[in-house]
């Protein structure tokens, strides 16, 4: 209602029941305003405005979240290191100084020397690459794998959809320790490709889950039901209504599932099943470093911390995204 | 129908001839069987004519929303048939499917869900011209969607918009730009107005008369509003668990009711004259609905039926002229599905 409080410096000098027709006045500016610009959004700009998405309103969110930022900034990090280890680490990892077995900090070695007499600063930069390798492409290979499976048996349903589910409980039953104690051992490759198969054959249900639960709440949608009442075919309706709003949880989960494939790397490299010298990896030194923990503890806390802090970038980065892209915290 | 009003005259664009939909009960993940079924939908006839509106209304869960899914071929009846222009629509697949749903074409219940928000206002209503290219020439679409959008009320300037940076009004407004592009001669509108604001109820219903002159549109309109029903229809059909329980003209069905469900929901409608509630009769039905797993026998409405008798029990009455009305001349003579159909006036001094 409009206010016609005699104080109101707007409202002052109009004349005598001016603050009635002041309040029309405001009420045909305000629809004049809405009819303008309709909903929320409103940025300044030409009258069609600026087309925002849930995809923009993510990325305005992310800028602003500091977690993002650093864990964005360690992951770029992280890849640079992985790509040109060399730019800061010049020495050789593989080359090894027996005298200096075990030996603390000097000058030119920052982090010491491991049991072989390597220094542990070029040994953490140079493991670098084989951690974030094996998390990238087991990622990656999960997330195609799965969510085309997954997808498919959430669209058509049915018995393909009950035959995959079994077989993903299947997958899901298998402890992923054991299996890869068991599969991996029998493997005499020493790269890291045989790991991120065994990552992708193990983790595929976990994305397909997913996706599948995904699609089957985006295909319920009555804009899918008007595509189809417009003739659409399946792979429009897949590809253009269903994926694009079904992909957001799979991006989160696979963010999250990259910092754990990179801990499951190491795991299984500390086992001795993993990754095998004379690959660098941050698990195998952890591995060669847990039995001399009372004597050099540098050789172990140097790893394990590069470690624990690219996991945990992995993670902040997926559950930073997962808070952008979840519309109910709008 | 012995009513002499012109639409009746002409030969009907759809004609619905037992239309049944049962959704199958199962037990068991790997090893369905089924133990029973929803009768969403159970013996459903009704003839639509060009440029008339049938209004359907009916409580929730009735079975409305089910007869626009068949009859938009977005479920599979269990029986029945659809005859647009004389060809059964509920066995077609593939190219010919495709090609009649140029011709029927739907506004949905909830404006937030019916559009995605992914796509553009432009991609959104031009998709059915990317679908059915014939429609549109390529070059020629982005204009086609300017004018539809201009025809809906819209700014055409707004195609490159985003579904969330309208109301619910604009959006159910781009719903039927969207249903408008292919030109069809049905629209089949499921409940196009209850998720909105009173206020803007009003604007689309004006917006559908006004596109239903200009296009010559046939409309299914489904609603469980009986004012707003009443406002747009020619004709109504109401329905009870699956069933069609009455149908007839607007004056018809809201003057001279027959069925006595029809006439406790007319008996609900608010009346905004406070002399005539004084003296209207409410009859308030007992009971729920029955589940419409488990109908009951004979007829479905004989549980909340204050006229019920033993034969309601044991004969279904059957859709038609109620035979003591057959030589009636006015609008009483309708279907209505009541062995002891008989007038009765809820609606008072209104």
């Amino acid at each position: 209602m409009p206010d016609t409080n005699p104080i109101d410096p707007e409202q002052g000098p109009i004349a005598p029941g001016g603050g009635y027709g002041g309040g029309m006045d405001l009420a045909a500016s305000d629809a004049e305003a809405l009819e303008r610009e309709p909903g929320h959004g409103q940025e300044p700009g030409g009258p069609t405005g600026k087309p925002r998405s849930l995809w923009s309103d993510a990325w305005r969110d992310l800028r602003r979240n500091p977690i993002f930022i650093i864990s964005v900034l360690i992951i770029l990090f992280l890849i640079f290191i992985s790509l040109w280890p060399g730019t800061i680490a010049t020495q050789d990892p593989l080359a090894a100084n027996l005298s200096k077995s075990q030996a603390g900090p000097e000058p030119g070695h920052p982090f010491g020397f491991d049991s072989q007499g390597r220094d542990v600063y070029t040994r953490v930069v140079y493991g670098a690459r084989a951690s974030v390798t094996v998390g990238v492409c087991a990622t990656l290979g999960v997330v195609l794998l799965g969510s085309v499976l997954g997808g498919l048996a959430g669209f058509f349903g049915g018995w393909w959809d009950a035959i995959l589910s079994r077989i993903s409980d299947i997958f899901f039953g298998i402890p992923v320790v054991l299996g890869g104690l068991v599969f991996l051992s029998v493997v005499t490759n020493s790269t890291v490709w045989p790991v991120i198969g065994f990552m992708v054959l193990l983790g595929w249900p976990q994305i397909a889950r997913i996706a599948r639960g995904s699609v089957i709440t985006a295909r319920q949608n009555d804009y899918v039901q008007a595509a189809r009442a417009l003739g659409a075919g399946n792979s429009r309706m897949l590809l253009r209504h269903i994926a694009p709003n079904a992909v957001a949880p799979v991006i989160v989960v696979g963010t999250i599932a990259l910092g754990t494939y990179i801990a499951l790397e190491a795991t299984l490299s500390y086992l001795g099943v993993g990754l095998k010298p004379p690959t660098v990896s941050w698990g195998i030194d952890i591995s060669d470093a847990s039995n001399q923990i009372r004597n050099a503890p540098h050789m172990l806390l140097w790893p394990a911390g590069a470690l624990s802090i690219t996991v945990l970038a992995f993670i902040m980065l997926g559950d930073a995204v997962r808070d952008a892209l979840d519309p109910k915290l709008r | 129908m012995t009513e002499p009003t012109p639409v009746t005259s002409r030969e009907p664009i759809l004609r619905v001839r037992g239309l049944v939909k049962h959704f199958p009960l199962t037990q068991g993940i790997l090893f369905k069987k089924q133990v029973g079924a929803v009768k969403a939908v159970d013996g459903v006839s009704f003839d639509l004519y060009p440029g008339e509106t049938l209004g359907i209304v009916g409580e929730s869960g009735c079975g409305k929303s089910t007869v626009a899914k068949l009859l938009m071929n977005l479920e599979q009846a269990t029986a029945g048939e659809v005859f647009y222009k004389g060809q059964d629509i509920t066995k077609l697949s593939g190219r010919a499917l495709k090609a009649v749903r140029r011709n029927i074409q739907m506004v949905f219940q909830d404006p937030y869900t019916s559009l995605n928000p992914r796509m553009t206002v432009g991609d959104i209503i031009g998709e059915p011209f990317d679908i059915h290219p014939e429609v549109a020439p390529k070059g020629d679409r982005r204009k086609r969607v300017q004018e539809l959008l201009d025809v809906v009320g819209l700014n055409p300037e707004y195609i490159n918009r985003y579904p969330h940076q309208f109301s619910g009004g604009q959006r159910q407004r781009i719903g039927i730009a969207r249903g408008l592009a292919l030109n069809p001669e049905i629209i089949i509108c499921d409940e196009p107005v209850s998720a909105l604001d009173v206020s803007v109820q009003a604007q689309v219903i004006n917006l559908m008369e006004k596109l239903q002159d200009e296009f010559s549109l046939s409309y299914i309109f489904i609603a469980h509003d009986l004012s707003i029903v009443r406002h747009i229809s020619d004709r109504v059909g109401v329905m009870y668990l699956g069933k069609m329980a009455e149908i007839g003209s607007d004056a018809a069905i809201y003057e001279h009711p027959t069925h006595p469900y029809t006439q406790a929901l007319l008996s609900a409608v608010p009346v905004p004259d406070p002399e005539a509630r004084e003296h209207r009769e409410r009859i308030i039905l007992s009971g729920d609905v029955p589940s419409p797993a488990n109908p009951p026998s004979g007829c479905r409405f004989r549980t909340r039926c204050w006229k019920a008798q033993d034969r309601c029990a044991q004969e279904e009455p059957l859709l038609a002229i109620p035979a003591r009305f057959a030589q009636a001349t006015t609008p009483v003579a309708h279907e209505s599905a009541c062995h002891f159909a008989e007038e009765k006036d809820v609606v008072g001094a209104a």
